[in-house]
C-alpha cells in the first residue's frame, strides 16, 4: 500500500500548480464566461494549445498512439489543480472522455487523425452520447445507425455535450439495432446541427442534432465501441471527483480565510463554536472525498469491471454528497456574500453541482454499487 | 500508488485467517457467528487464547513483549480479528495504561505491571471522567493528599466501564489544587482490592452493566504508583489520547456490523428491495471512503510519517458509521425491534443483541473525546481558527 507521490508526479503537480497560478486563476474564468454571450467564446484555443505543448494533452494515451503514457493518477493530479483554479479548458471532456473513447474504439489510422492534433492541442473533441430521457446509461438508444450502402445514416438528438458547442469534432454514439456504434465527425459536418445551450456551471454545452448520410471512414473501426463507451464513462467519472477535490479543497480554504478575518460583535467570526463546527464537518468531507479520488484514479484503468465500477462509484457518490455538502457550507459560512455572482463561491458551488450530475449523480452511482456482484454475494 | 497489500502482508492475512479458523473456541465462534454479546469471561478467555499466541498486544514494543509486528500487519491482525466477530479486548490494559506505563513509567513499574497485563492476569478499567468532569476533564476534583510514602485518594470517578471485573484502575487525581487546573494533576496506579475503594455497577441503556461508579474513601496509594512526573498527569493522559490512533476508525467492525444488517435485511426479504438495498449501499459507500481515508493514515504509519490531518476524521466519522449501521439493523427488523434484546424465540438469533448494541452504541460518538470536543480540537489545531 503506497499513497506516495512519485518524483515525476510530484513535478506534474507542483507545474500545474504554478501554471494555473499565473495563467489561470479563478478571474479568468470569469472573465470568459461573462464575455461568452459577446464572443462566443468560454476558453482560449491558444493556451489549448500551449497545453499541448506542455505534453498535458498527451498524458493518458498511450505511446503508440502519440500520448505520454501516463495513468489516471497523474491526470488526477492535473485536473485537481484545474478544478481549484476553474480552469475553463474542456480537459475532462475533450481529453478523457471523448479522447479515451476514440482510443479505445478507433483504429491507429483515426488516432492518427483525430488523437493526433488533440494531443498536439490543434484541435478539441467532444463525446455526443446523452439522450433525452435516458438519465445516466452510457450506450446510446434513440440515436439510430443504419446502413445506408457503404455508408450509414445516422439519425438522433444529443443533449448536454459538453465542450460540444467549441469542438472541432465531435464523437456520436448510435445503435445499429445490435449494437452500439461511434462516429467521429467534424463539426460541419452535413449531418449535425450544433446549438449552445447555457449550462449551470457557465461552461455552456452543446444540443447536437444527428440526421444524414455519414461515411463508413467516419465510424469508429479498430474496437468495441459500447465498451469503450462504458470505460471513458468510468475514467471520466474518476477524473471528475478529483477536479472536485480540487473545488471541495479551494472553497476550504476560501472559507477558513473568511471566518478568521470576518469580524462581528467584535471577534472574528471563526471563533464562534457553530461556526468551528461547521467548518470541520467540510474538512470531513474534503478528506473524505481526497480519499477516494486516490480510489478512483488507481482503480479507473482496473480490467476487473467489479472492482473497477465499485471503485468508481463509491469516489462518485462520495463527490456528489460530499461535494454537494462542502460547497453548500462554504456559501452558508460566507453569509450574504457567497450568494451573490461576484463571489467566487457561488462558481465553485455551480461547478460542483455539474460534476455530482456529470457521468451519473449519487442515485445512479448508488445503485450501481448495490447491483454490483460484490454488494451481496451469495451465502 | 498502490491500493493492495503487499505479497508479504497478504501471507500474514491468510496466516490469521487460518489460525482464526482453528483457534477460535466452539462457544465464541458460536456467539462471533450471530454477533451475540460477549460476556465478560469470555472476553478474557479470548484475550488468554491471543496471548497465548502472542498476538494479544500488536502494537507493543518487542521489549515488552510486543509481537513486532509491522505497522501494516498490526492493521491487517486488528481488521481480521474485527471481521470474524471476535471478542473485542478490554482497551484499558493493552491500549490506555500499558502503552501510558512504557512512555512514563520505571523500569520497576513497567516489570511490575506490564506482564499481567499482557497475560490478562489483571484486568484493568479507567478512572477519568467524574460527576463534574465530563469533557472538561481537567476539572477533577478527586483529591490525594500528600502522606509520607503514600497519596490519600477522595472522590468519586464515574463511566468507570467494567471496574467491577477490574483489578485495577488508573486515575487522574488532584495532587495541588494551588495551581492553574491540568498542572495540579497525576497519574496514579490504585489497587481495586485497597480498602476505601467501592466500584458500584450502574445499567447503561443498552442493558448491560458496563458502567459504574467508583468511590475512593481515604485511600492510601504508594507513591511509587504514580506514573510520570508528579503534577505531571496531564501530559501522561494527552499522551495517551495518541496512540494507535489510524485503529479508532473500526472499519473492520463497521463491515461487520452492514454483513450483519444485509444477513437480517435478506432474513426479512429486503434485499432485493431497492430502496433498501439502496440505503445500505450508501452506508456502504461511507465506510468504503472512510476506509480509504484509514489506508492514507496507515501507509502513512507504515513509512514512519505521524498521523496527517486524515487521521483525526477516523475517530470522528468512524463511530457515527458504526452508529448508523446499527440503526440500520433496527430498522431493516422493523417491527421486530420493538423487541428488548436476548429473547429466544421472539426474534432470530441474528437480531437477539441488536437492541442493546444500538442502545449502547450511541457512546460511541461520546467516549474517548465526544464528536465535540473532536471538532473543537479539529477546528483549532488543524484549520487553524480562533478560539473563543
Amino acid at each position: 500500500m503506497d499513497f506516495q507521490l512519485s518524483d515525476e508526479q510530484k513535478l506534474l503537480r507542483d507545474s500545474v500548480r504554478t501554471f494555473t497560478k499565473q495563467r489561470s486563476p479563478v478571474t479568468r474564468f470569469r472573465k470568459l464566461r461573462d464575455h461568452a454571450g459577446v464572443t462566443g467564446d468560454g476558453w482560449d484555443r491558444g493556451l489549448w494549445r500551449e497545453m499541448g505543448e506542455l505534453g498535458w494533452l498527451s498524458l493518458p494515451f498511450p505511446e503508440a498512439a502519440g500520448g505520454f503514457g501516463g495513468t489516471l493518477v497523474d491526470v488526477g493530479l492535473l485536473l485537481e489543480a484545474f478544478g481549484a483554479a476553474l480552469v475553463p479548458e474542456p480537459y475532462l471532456a475533450s481529453v478523457i472522455h471523448a479522447g479515451l473513447a476514440l482510443l479505445r474504439a478507433g483504429s491507429a489510422e483515426q488516432h492518427a487523425r483525430w488523437l493526433a492534433p488533440l494531443i498536439d492541442g490543434r484541435s478539441s473533441l467532444a463525446l455526443a452520447h446523452a439522450e433525452a430521457g435516458h438519465r445516466f446509461d452510457p450506450q446510446p438508444r434513440s440515436t439510430t445507425a443504419t446502413r445506408d450502402g457503404a455508408a450509414w445514416r445516422v439519425r438522433g438528438a444529443k443533449q448536454f455535450v459538453a465542450h460540444g458547442q467549441h469542438a472541432d469534432v465531435l464523437v456520436v454514439s448510435a445503435t445499429d439495432g445490435e449494437q452500439t456504434q461511434l462516429f467521429a465527425l467534424p463539426r460541419d459536418h452535413a449531418a449535425l446541427r450544433i446549438d449552445r445551450v447555457q449550462t449551470i456551471d457557465g461552461l455552456g454545452a452543446a444540443s447536437v442534432h444527428i440526421d444524414g448520410v455519414v461515411d463508413d471512414e467516419h465510424r469508429l473501426a479498430g474496437g468495441d465501441a459500447a465498451l469503450a463507451l462504458d470505460r471513458a464513462h468510468d475514467a471520466a467519472a474518476a477524473m471528475a471527483v478529483s477536479e472536485g477535490l480540487g473545488i471541495c479543497q479551494a472553497v476550504l480554504e476560501l472559507t477558513v480565510g473568511h471566518l478568521r478575518t470576518r469580524e462581528q460583535f467584535g471577534v472574528a467570526i471563526g471563533s464562534f463554536q457553530a461556526l468551528q463546527h461547521r467548518a470541520v464537518e467540510m474538512f470531513v468531507e474534503v478528506e473524505l472525498v481526497r480519499s477516494v479520488a486516490v480510489l478512483a484514479a488507481v482503480r479507473a484503468d482496473e480490467e476487473n469491471d467489479d472492482l473497477r465500477r465499485r471503485a468508481v462509484s463509491v469516489a462518485k457518490a462520495q463527490l456528489a454528497t460530499g461535494g454537494r455538502f462542502v460547497t453548500q457550507q462554504a456559501i452558508q459560512l460566507h453569509g450574504g456574500i457567497g450568494i451573490t455572482d461576484e463571489h467566487d463561491v457561488g462558481l465553485y458551488f455551480k461547478r460542483m453541482h455539474a460534476l455530482g450530475v456529470m457521468f451519473g449523480d449519487e442515485e445512479h452511482h448508488v445503485r450501481r454499487f448495490a447491483a454490483s456482484p460484490s454488494f451481496a454475494p451469495a451465502p | 500508488m498502490d491500493l493492495s497489500f503487499s505479497p508479504d502482508d497478504l501471507r500474514f492475512r491468510d496466516e490469521v485467517r487460518s489460525w482464526l479458523g482453528d483457534a477460535m473456541p466452539a462457544g465464541i465462534r458460536a456467539k462471533a457467528e450471530v454477533d451475540a454479546h460477549f460476556e465478560m469471561e469470555e472476553v478474557m478467555q479470548w484475550h488468554r487464547i491471543l496471548y497465548g499466541k502472542g498476538w494479544v498486544a500488536p502494537h507493543w514494543p518487542t521489549k515488552f513483549g510486543g509481537p513486532g509486528l509491522s505497522a501494516t500487519q498490526r492493521f491487517i491482525l486488528t481488521e481480521e480479528l474485527e471481521l470474524a466477530g471476535a471478542p473485542s479486548l478490554s482497551p484499558f490494559g493493552l491500549s490506555m495504561v500499558g502503552p501510558a506505563i512504557m512512555q512514563f513509567g520505571t523500569p520497576e513499574q513497567q516489570q511490575r505491571f506490564l506482564p499481567k497485563i499482557l497475560s490478562g492476569d489483571e484486568v484493568w478499567c479507567q478512572g477519568y471522567s467524574e460527576p463534574g468532569a465530563g469533557s472538561d476533564l481537567a476539572s477533577l476534583r478527586t483529591t490525594a493528599t500528600d502522606d509520607g510514602d503514600a497519596f490519600v485518594l477522595n472522590g468519586q470517578k464515574t463511566w468507570t466501564t467494567y471496574a467491577q471485573y477490574a483489578d485495577w484502575i488508573f486515575c487522574l487525581v488532584r495532587t495541588d489544587g494551588s495551581v492553574k487546573k491540568q498542572a495540579g494533576i497525576s497519574f496514579v496506579l490504585v489497587d481495586m482490592r485497597t480498602p476505601g475503594v467501592e466500584a458500584r455497577p450502574m445499567l447503561t441503556i443498552g442493558h448491560t452493566p458496563a458502567f459504574c461508579d467508583t468511590f475512593f474513601e481515604n485511600v492510601r496509594v504508594p507513591k511509587t504508583q504514580v506514573v510520570g512526573p508528579l503534577h505531571g498527569g496531564w501530559t501522561v493522559a494527552k499522551a495517551l489520547l495518541g496512540h494507535e490512533r489510524t485503529l479508532i476508525a473500526a472499519v473492520g467492525h463497521s463491515q461487520r456490523a452492514i454483513r450483519r444488517v444485509k444477513r437480517i435485511a435478506a432474513a426479512h426479504g429486503l434485499l432485493d428491495d431497492l430502496a433498501w438495498r439502496s440505503r445500505i449501499a450508501r452506508l456502504e459507500i461511507q465506510l468504503e471512503a472512510l476506509q480509504m481515508a484509514n489506508y492514507r493514515t496507515l501507509a502513512g504509519a507504515a513509512l514512519g510519517h505521524a498521523p496527517g490531518p486524515e487521521s483525526s476524521i477516523l475517530k470522528l466519522r468512524g463511530s457515527e458509521i458504526f452508529q448508523r449501521a446499527f440503526e440500520l439493523a433496527m430498522d431493516v427488523m422493523g417491527p421486530d425491534a420493538l423487541a428488548w434484546f436476548n429473547q429466544p424465540g421472539v426474534v432470530s438469533e441474528l437480531e437477539q443483541s441488536v437492541a442493546s448494541t444500538y442502545c449502547y452504541n450511541r457512546a460511541t460518538t461520546i467516549y474517548g473525546g465526544s464528536s465535540e470536543i473532536q471538532k473543537n480540537i479539529i477546528a483549532k489545531l488543524i484549520l487553524g481558527l480562533p478560539g473563543a
